[in-house]
């Protein structure tokens, strides 16, 4: 024990944990250390972590994991089962090796989840803290916009912008960041609420600060927690949604091997090669549960409210 | 308890008390629903007519003459200012005309009006299973809390959250129906029981259950009944997911109530604190919940109906979609964002009349 404490890792770890941080840093690394641990404690959210993390490796290293040339032709090899040499997934209708499609089809999986992630997030978050420190008349605008937005079916209506913007992965997923941003706008305009008449506000104010310095940089940070465990959350539905766009052919365009588009060219064969519709299927399924186990164990962690429960 | 005292101080005869509040309450609703529609029209107006590059183009094609091009841009309206056509395309939209299809060639609102039934069904059955299913599930979850059925339950919740509809589907007629012919296929009947139905049973509701109920036409109601067991138990997973996760915290936050303990002290038996008096207090929100995955369905029948060749609003929209049938697709879309404020708002009226803290609050 005691030869661990003077190793160089544990007096790291005696460093995140002290009792009397001496420095900012220090205090703020600690913090973040405690919430690790308590975190690393739920199983079901360690999994999800891990499901997450192998999407990413996969997504980045995919010419090198992938067996085969996700585009290439094959028409000797078509409609091969599963466990077939050099196959371990079987080939689709052209003789495309299924694994090297699903690999390459995580990095547009990965592509729409994080342009989504980096935008609706933003404006919502813009939306609600402008919202709630205001209020009044800019409150009841506002608003408004937003509860008309949620009114609509999400899927419905990104089916209707693609509809007029075109079929595309591009028109897709502005389609579908334009229908995610109101939860966000939601929750930041409640967190807001609730700091808005805190003494450190008002403090702030008398200092001199601006209407957008305090927004930026002393309302938004408190509505991060709340809305980060809504981004993890929503990223499944994201996923579901640009899966079910691409089913439809809205999304992304052949020969893409997005992975709703490859549930959707794997239907005609449904019946007696049942692997080219189910082997996709299964990537989604799992890659948004990844997403789902993630997004509750940050709940429980992050939202001390729910802690609770 | 102040909520409590204000209602005991009122005399019981103040009605005329009452209904002023009940008519400005009702008013209120209206200019809310009247926004909340307009600002649906105005999403749907932008969609439809500013988004794409030139609806003209796309009517009279690219090798039309000036003439003709001004000529359809004239009858379409659009060379009157934007805020006209979209105060001509609410008087549209509020007297139930969205244009004609080009696919069917026939009125958008009579195309709907045939299909929407079979969504209905779909949609009403789905709820139900959900219920049925997602409630004791929710109740037993939150009695149990950390255990084991807690953690099944847990999980096969978030498995539905995570699972792409139409690949359920998909699933779900491969094994059920490709494997183990247990259910009927696509459709809403056989090709034969079609004819039987076309031909011999009145329409009353176009909800085929209903109707050859109705009829005593036992055969195709079985017939039926198989063809819809599977697409509405997709369904009902995702809404049994959503009603489970909802009671079981709802649950837990009515059994950590002193009136569960009073109830317990007294030795009633736990079925009955559990079922009768927890359960009892959680169905007002509930209900909101119940609304809110109808409501949900709605949208997740486009999928499903696709999936499952189901002849209902979902597969209009989706086919419309396919030949660029703007018309239909946008009726479609306003149509079902109008039931979905609706749900919305009849969740929020239920709740108002079913909770008096809510009264009292408003």
């Amino acid at each position: 024990m005691s030869r661990f404490l003077r190793s160089p890792l544990g007096r790291l770890s005696a460093w995140l944990t002290a009792p009397d941080p001496t420095s900012r840093l220090q205090a703020r690394l600690g913090q973040a250390w405690l919430t690790w641990l308590r975190f690393s404690r739920n199983p079901l959210a360690m999994l999800g972590l891990g499901i997450i993390l192998a999407l990413v490796l996969m997504a980045l290293f995919a010419p090198l994991l992938a067996p085969h040339d996700p585009l290439e032709q094959d028409l000797a090899q078509r409609l091969l089962p599963p466990f077939s040499p050099g196959h371990w997934l079987g080939t689709d209708e052209f003789g495309r090796d299924i694994l090297s499609r699903i690999i390459h089809g995580a990095r547009i999986t990965l592509t729409i989840v994080a342009l989504v992630a980096v935008t609706a997030p933003v404006f919502g978050l813009l939306i609600g803290t402008v919202s709630g420190y205001f209020g009044g008349w800019v409150d009841t605008v506002l608003m408004r916009l937003t509860d008309i937005f949620l009114a609509f079916p999400r899927l419905i209506l990104a089916l209707a912008l693609v509809a007029a913007l075109g079929p595309g992965i591009e028109n897709a997923i502005l389609a579908i960041a334009l229908t995610a941003w109101p939860p966000y706008a939601r929750v930041a305009r409640a967190e807001t609420l609730t700091v808005r008449s805190a003494d450190y506000i008002a403090a702030i104010r008398l200092a001199g600060a601006s209407h957008g310095r305090i927004i930026l940089g002393h309302v938004t940070p408190m509505c991060l927690p709340s809305v980060i465990i809504r981004v993890t959350l929503d990223m499944a539905g994201v996923i579901l949604t640009a899966a079910g766009l691409g089913f439809l052919g809205l999304g992304a365009q052949p020969p893409l091997p997005e992975w709703g588009l490859m549930i959707s060219s794997g239907r005609k064969f449904l019946f007696d090669q049942w692997w080219v519709a189910t082997m996709p299927g299964l990537a989604i399924f799992i890659v948004s549960l990844g997403f789902n186990l993630l997004g509750d164990g940050l709940r429980d962690v992050l939202d001390p409210r729910s802690a609770s429960r | 308890m102040s909520s409590n005292t204000t209602t005991t101080t009122l005399p019981p005869d103040d009605i005329s008390h009452r209904l002023w509040r009940l008519a400005r309450d009702a008013l209120r609703l209206l200019v809310m629903l009247a926004t909340t529609f307009l600002g649906l029209l105005a999403i749907t107006f932008f969609i439809g007519r500013v988004v794409p590059i030139d609806p003209v183009l796309a009517i009279v094609g690219e090798r039309a003459t000036q003439e003709q091009y001004e000529a359809a841009r004239h009858a379409l309206g659009l060379d009157r200012p934007l805020i006209v056509q979209f105060l001509i395309y609410v008087k549209d939209a509020a007297t139930g005309n969205f244009g004609t299809s080009l696919l069917t060639a026939k009125p958008v609102l009579d195309d709907i009006g045939r299909v929407f039934p079979a969504t209905l069904e779909l949609a009403t059955i789905a709820t139900v299973l959900g219920v049925l299913l997602g409630v004791p599930a929710g109740v037993i979850a939150a009695t149990r809390p950390g255990t084991l059925v807690d953690q099944i339950i847990r999980i096969v919740g978030l498995m539905g959250y995570s699972m792409p509809v139409f690949w359920l589907g998909l699933m779900g007629l491969l094994i059920f129906y490709g494997e183990l012919g247990w259910v009927g296929g696509p459709g809403r009947l056989d090709t034969f029981q079609e004819m039987m139905f076309e031909s011999e049973v009145p329409r009353h509701t176009g909800m085929i259950l209903i109707d050859s109920a109705l009829a005593g036409a036992w055969d195709i109601f079985r017939n039926a009944l198989s063809h819809i067991v599977l697409p509405a138990g997709v369904l009902a997973y995702y809404s049994m997911a959503y009603i489970s996760r909802m009671t079981r915290s709802f649950m837990m936050n009515e059994l950590s109530q002193e009136y569960v303990t009073t109830a317990r002290v007294k030795g009633l038996p736990e079925w009955r604190v559990v079922w009768v008096h927890a359960l009892g207090n959680t169905l007002v929100p509930l209900v909101t919940v119940i609304a809110l995955s109808y409501a949900n369905l709605l949208e997740g029948s486009v999928l499903t109906e696709t999936v499952f060749a189901w002849p209902g609003l979902g597969l209009y929209i989706t086919n419309a979609l396919m030949s660029a049938d703007m018309a239909a697709v946008m009726g479609g879309t306003i149509i079902v964002g109008a039931a979905f404020i609706l749900l919305n708002m009849a969740s929020d009226i239920l709740y108002r009349l079913i909770d008096p803290r809510a009264r009292a609050a408003a």
